[in-house]
């Protein structure tokens, strides 16, 4: 996978926790949870989202990677191993 | 048309899903209602077959219209209806005289249902901002289809998501203005009825998490409990041992209830909230627990509550999540007679034996009715609760 199919992947499993999401808005090195109001319960799904989409697995310790943009995007390059 | 709780006064029938002559049993969904809630299936409370659907879809009608006859097994078609669906009774009237139940009601703007707006296009809807009544309906007999709300997403400019929820501009964090109405007409209601009274109790919630997060290293992702759904465990289960804070209050008199129904309230992306029940919470294993959890959030979210999670609460939990405070000053759901606030976890030091460490806590708060119970009462339920939650393994 592109880093770029990987943002996409990324974005998708955003969407479908926080519908009204506006992409280019969206700062790539700030907290997702304040900037989409995300509980936890829509955390976990995007989370499940990732993993389902991906097929990574996650643990629970490696969720605190995921709550930036970029960062989700780095972990999930350095498991499917990008291109 | 059923009461969904105290702060619905009417509803729309946007469709039916049974047609005369069908047979119907107990909890099979009959009809779908676009009330200040959303959109919300309606069960059938009697087995029987249906015999008129006297409502018609876009008809608005008060709480307690007759809606269709159903006609119990072996009863012939022209026999007395053995059910009406007016399936729940509605709730008393509010006695308070200074302010009659009408005012809170004229308050409460009503829109106009000239056109029929489909039940999954009013959710597409709903979560794009986009007033699905404005539209021009293309679908069967010209109602509003997703297909006209995807056009009209296109078309509309992309709506505005604040940066924060600090930053939420007044229009965007504004729910619905019936859903806020309907709020703000039940929290009225119950701080002029309900004599609260308060307290809070700040838990030691390390035990919790710890046994938890070992827990969720042997699920799959999918698999993975929120540490809320073992607050609403113990909550569920602390109750079995103070019925005085769980049922209702009607007609000047307090029925405890058997079942411990707990009420969640979960907040609505758009604005606003609702406090859905999970059937028979104390019974379940924490894995089912979790499922329902999360089917729920989503219902809420999507649309698609049932009647019976709308009406039958006998307590409501509300949590802040972990992008809160530590306490919360729950205001009471009439008609039951308490509700748990759960704060925000947070970090704090505490003593341990002779020790000062750093521990994850969290406060749990009581709002009871003092009609019904006392703060003696109301602290040896949060006290209880306390101590189970040092004991996770039980839950």
């Amino acid at each position: 996978m592109t880093k770029d199919e990987i943002k996409v992947a990324v974005l998708q499993a955003l969407k479908a926790v926080a519908p009204e999401m506006d992409e280019a808005s969206l700062e790539p090195n700030a907290s997702l949870r304040d900037q989409l109001d995300v509980d936890s319960m829509d955390f976990l799904n995007y989370v499940i989202g990732l993993h389902e989409a991906l097929k990574i697995d996650i643990p629970e310790a490696d969720y605190p990677k995921l709550s930036t943009l970029d960062g989700a995007i780095t972990y999930v390059a350095e498991h499917v191993g990008a291109k | 048309m059923p009461a969904l709780g105290a702060d619905m006064d009417y509803g729309t029938l946007v469709e039916w899903l049974k047609k005369p002559g069908d047979s119907v049993a107990r909890g099979d969904i009959i009809a779908v209602v676009e009330s200040q809630k959303g959109a919300i299936e309606v069960e059938v409370f009697e087995n029987g077959t249906v015999e008129k659907l006297i409502a018609k879809p876009g008809d608005k009608l008060p709480v307690g219209a007759t809606m269709a006859i159903i006609h119990g097994p072996g009863e012939a078609g022209i026999a007395p209806p053995k059910a009406v669906v007016e399936l729940l009774a509605p709730l008393p009237p509010s006695p308070a005289p200074q302010i009659p139940a009408a005012a809170a009601r004229v308050a409460t703007p009503q829109p106009s249902r000239a056109h029929r707006v489909t039940p999954a296009a009013r959710r597409l809807a709903l979560q794009l901002r986009i007033d699905a009544d404005a539209l021009a309906g293309t679908g069967i007999g010209g109602a509003v289809s997703i297909a006209d709300v995807e056009a009209a997403s296109r078309t509309a400019p992309a709506p505005a998501r604040p940066a924060t929820t600090m930053h939420a501009a007044p229009v965007a964090a504004r729910p619905a203005p019936t859903m806020r109405a309907a709020i703000g007409a039940a929290m009225a209601r119950s701080k002029r009825e309900i004599p609260h009274y308060y307290l809070s109790h700040t838990v030691d919630f390390e035990p919790g998490l710890r046994w938890l997060e070992a827990e969720n290293l042997k699920r799959s992702v999918a698999e993975r409990l929120l540490y809320g759904v073992l607050l609403l465990k113990a909550v569920a289960l602390t109750l079995r041992e103070f019925p005085e804070l769980n049922g209702y209050f009607a007609d000047n008199e307090f029925k405890a209830s058997a079942a411990i129904h707990l009420g969640v309230a979960i907040s609505i992306r758009q604005g606003g909230l609702i406090a859905p029940a999970i059937h028979d919470t104390d019974k379940r294993s924490l894995t089912d627990l979790m499922a329902a959890f999360r089917d729920l959030v989503r219902r809420a979210r999507v649309g698609g509550l049932r009647s019976s999670e709308l009406s039958d609460g006998t307590i409501t939990v509300t949590s802040l999540g972990d992008q809160g405070v530590e306490g919360i000053f729950p205001i009471i759901y009439p008609p039951q007679v308490a509700i748990v606030g759960l704060g925000t976890v947070t970090t704090r030091p505490w003593v341990v034996g002779d020790k000062v460490l750093p521990r994850r806590v969290v406060t749990a708060s009581l709002a009871g009715d003092h009609r019904v119970s006392d703060g003696h009462r109301g602290g040896l339920f949060l006290a209880a609760l306390g101590r189970l939650l040092q004991e996770p393994e039980k839950l």
